[in-house]
């Protein structure tokens, strides 16, 4: 399994798992990040610092230390 | 008949202030707006013969209290009266929105939802049926756009409905597992006949979700005892089911799964186009490559805009108070009355004023960059960045706000969840430089750079003042905030088109206020500044004075002894005697004791700096010249060292009382404004002095 950090701008992806504490588990959850949430790589900073993803019908975007924590099957 | 109070609830960026604002506009009263909303703010008004109060409350994407300007947002549902919700919805982005909704039904409170940007919905080719979902719901749910304004009169109305009606309770269903174990508690504290105002149902509900206060009353009953037994295994029952023992993320999975199913039930997509237009400005606005340079150009140009555009009408406001001041000594003579109008209160409020441009043009700038949602994208490039100097990217909007003043940016530091990250963000918006430190760098660096080289000047302050703000951030992540660092997670925003109204309404009652302020702080300020320059009188030496101008042979002595009056004079001044007793504290950095006194009076707002230069340097000056202006003044009594060093200083010292005081509030102590003024005093003076060094060495 892949972790959400290892995508490409472009891929997508299915979420396996999410490796978080209780307050962030809550925020990737009200923001519609969630186990089988399906999801899209849009966009990446400069020096691969931060990712912009789109889950559903919401643009996030996400510090490659937090996409690490995300398991991801590739689509 | 009482008050309705009516919370306005919803995620942000989902357009409650604009809602607020078409509804309170209609009605022409409309009570305090803030850019962001971090407080609540609220509106009263009289509709259908009902007083009725919206309290608009900070954007909140759930009730878990996960920043602190949620947290305003969940303690006033659960704590303070109110009669009834409005949940605004994003009808484009309906599933996520439903998420919170679902939160706010189980609160158990009279509620209607307002799907908002249902013209943006339509012209995405979404179709929302409206009826089915107040049915899945148990609530009205009424469409309306805010932009537009339709359906805002029906949204009242159906209000007003509400909650002369009893509540009903709403019909939040979860899945057949949770519904289950809901039940089988539910039948046996009916068959214990268990009395209590809550119904059984809920008590049930409360209990699975590990609510804290029902578990406090309920430990103190004696069903307890047969209770907790039927609970542990209701409990174990979700655990194996759910493959977790996490019941908030139980519950979050039931919230979302309602949510879903509402959404499938009720939205149909004709065309679904939603995002390629967000999407395509991404593309060019946050590129790898180009996105930083494109924002370090915006932010130039927003300077360049500020300094060659408010210049024109400054020139005019400035012509208009030095004549209004000559005109007033004509009427009022050149006696005490003619001095106190035109030396005090004229040339110290005009000072002001004569920002006014200045400062309209920043916050129309800044509102711009709120309002369409880049923002946001700058935290996106910014936060690899900010994160090497131990901020989050979430820093930049309270930081970006800075620029603009420092109440509202200490304010919207609400939205970093870790205190530390928020600390460190806190110490460092003084030195994102405020639109009332703005008259006195548009005052220096014109008067000392050049009108061709203002604009720039202006910019170099602003990203020096922000780049030293970055290094002191790490100094104090190193050394005094250590710890872990917040998670970066955020939304970024569709780019909207801002509503024109908004922000006319922003930068109107910003000016308003800007106005206000120099009609009766500064003006205070301006006549007591005056007062501790002219006073106590000495007749003795005025009078020997006078008669060495009057044995002067020819008319240049003459001047000169009348100029060495008025320095003679002000120096012997309460406030002379001031600046004079703490002028060696800045003599290192060559200011004057003028400099001094103005310095300390900044402490006070930082308008007053340039007021109380204003009355200084227009008591000090020729009587010739009179009607010179103050740039014209400085620039001949400021050598450019001290000017530099001075302006060094305002950019990096204590912000104004106003500031000071939201800054205790939001810290959480004294204490931590006593480290601030020592923190900032000590940079502002020792980059002053290097300043001061180098430029004297170069000229």
């Amino acid at each position: 399994m892949k972790a959400l950090s290892d995508l490409n701008a472009g891929e997508k992806g299915k979420v396996k798992t999410i490796d978080a504490e209780g307050e962030l588990k809550q925020r990737l959850f009200s923001l519609g990040l969630r186990k089988g949430s399906l999801l899209e790589v849009k966009a990446m900073s400069m020096a691969k610092s931060t990712m912009e993803i789109e889950v559903g019908t919401t643009l996030l975007a996400l510090r490659f230390e937090e996409a690490k924590r995300i398991g991801i099957e590739t689509l | 008949m009482s008050e309705l109070i009516i919370a306005l609830v919803g995620q942000p960026n989902v357009g409650k202030s604009m809602l607020i604002n078409s509804i309170a506009d209609a009605r022409l009263k409309v009570g305090n707006f803030s850019g962001v909303t971090v407080e609540k703010a609220e509106v009263s008004f009289t509709a259908q013969g009902h007083a009725i109060k919206i309290v608009d409350l900070p954007g909140t994407y759930s009730l878990n209290d996960y920043t602190q300007d949620e947290r305003v947002t969940k303690e006033f549902l659960q704590h303070e009266h109110y009669d009834l919700i409005i949940n605004v919805v994003d009808a484009t982005n309906l599933e996520r929105n439903l998420y919170l909704t679902t939160q706010l039904l189980e609160l158990g409170k009279k509620m209607i939802v307002a799907l908002n940007m249902m013209d943006e919905a339509h012209k995405e080719g979404q179709c929302i049926d409206h009826e089915q979902l107040s049915s899945i719901l148990g609530v009205p749910c009424v469409k309306v756009s805010a932009a537009t304004k339709k359906g805002i009169g029906k949204l009242l109305n159906r209000a007003i409905d509400v909650s002369l009606f009893p509540l009903e309770k709403s019909k939040l269903i979860y899945s057949d597992v949770v519904e289950e174990e809901i039940g089988n508690l539910a039948s046996f504290l009916d068959r214990k006949h268990y009395p209590s105002p809550l119904s059984s149902r809920e008590i049930a509900l409360r209990l699975l979700q590990e609510d804290p206060s029902t578990y406090r009353k309920m430990h103190e009953e004696p069903i307890w005892v047969e209770l907790s037994s039927y609970l542990k295994e209701a409990l174990e029952h979700l655990y194996v089911h759910y493959e977790t023992k996490d019941v908030a993320e139980i519950f979050a999975e039931e919230r979302a799964a309602f949510a879903k199913g509402a959404v499938v039930e009720t939205l149909s997509c004709k065309k679904c186009t939603s995002q390629t237009v967000t999407q395509k400005i991404d593309t060019v606005l946050i590129h790898p490559v180009y996105g930083i340079p494109i924002f370090f150009f915006l932010m130039w140009g927003l300077f360049q805009v500020t300094f060659t555009l408010g210049s024109i009408p400054m020139d005019w406001i400035d012509a208009f108070f030095v004549a209004l001041g000559n005109y007033a000594k004509t009427i009022f003579g050149e006696g005490e009355l003619g001095s106190i109008i035109a030396d005090g209160a004229i040339s110290g409020v005009g000072a002001v004023v004569m920002f006014l441009p200045n400062i309209v043009i920043l916050f129309l700038g800044i509102a711009l960059l709120e309002t369409t949602g880049y923002m946001a994208r700058v935290a996106f490039l910014l936060d690899g960045f900010f994160h090497r100097f131990g901020l989050h990217g979430k820093s930049f909007i309270p930081l970006v706000t800075g620029f603009g003043c420092s109440v509202p940016a200490y304010m919207s530091a609400r939205t970093l969840k870790n205190d530390k990250d928020r600390l460190i963000t806190l110490f460092i918006i003084g030195f994102m430089s405020c639109g009332a430190k703005l008259p006195v760098y548009v005052l220096f660096a014109g008067a000392f750079f050049g009108q061709e080289h203002a604009g720039n000047a202006l910019f170099v302050i602003y990203l020096a003042g922000a780049f030293i703000g970055l290094l002191a951030a790490k100094f104090l992540k190193l050394f005094v905030f250590k710890g872990a660092d917040e998670p970066f997670v955020m939304e970024m925003p569709k780019y909207r088109l801002p509503s024109l109204k908004l922000i006319w309404h922003t930068v109107v009652s910003k000016a308003i206020m800007y106005l206000q302020k120099a009609g009766t702080f500064i003006l205070a300020a301006s006549l007591l500044i005056w007062f501790a320059s002219n006073y106590p009188k000495y007749p003795d030496v005025a009078a020997s004075f006078d008669q060495k101008i009057e044995q002067a042979s020819d008319e240049a002595l003459k001047v000169e002894y009348e100029n060495e009056k008025s320095k003679v004079l002000l120096e012997k001044s309460f406030l002379g005697k001031i600046g004079k007793s703490t002028d060696w504290l800045f003599a290192p950095l060559g200011f004057d004791w003028k400099m001094t006194v103005a310095l300390e009076s900044g402490l006070a707002a930082k308008e007053v700096v340039v007021s109380t230069l204003g009355v200084l340097y227009a008591l000090g000056s020729d009587v010739d010249e009179g009607n010179e202006s103050l740039i014209a003044e400085l620039q001949k009594q400021i050598p450019l060292a001290s000017a530099v060093s001075f302006m060094i200083f305002v950019m990096f010292y204590l912000p104004c009382l106003a500031a000071s005081i939201v800054f205790t509030k939001e810290s959480g102590g004294y204490k931590y404004l006593a480290y601030l003024f020592v923190f900032t005093t000590i940079i502002a003076w020792i980059l002053a002095f290097i300043g001061y060094r180098i430029t004297l060495a170069l000229s």
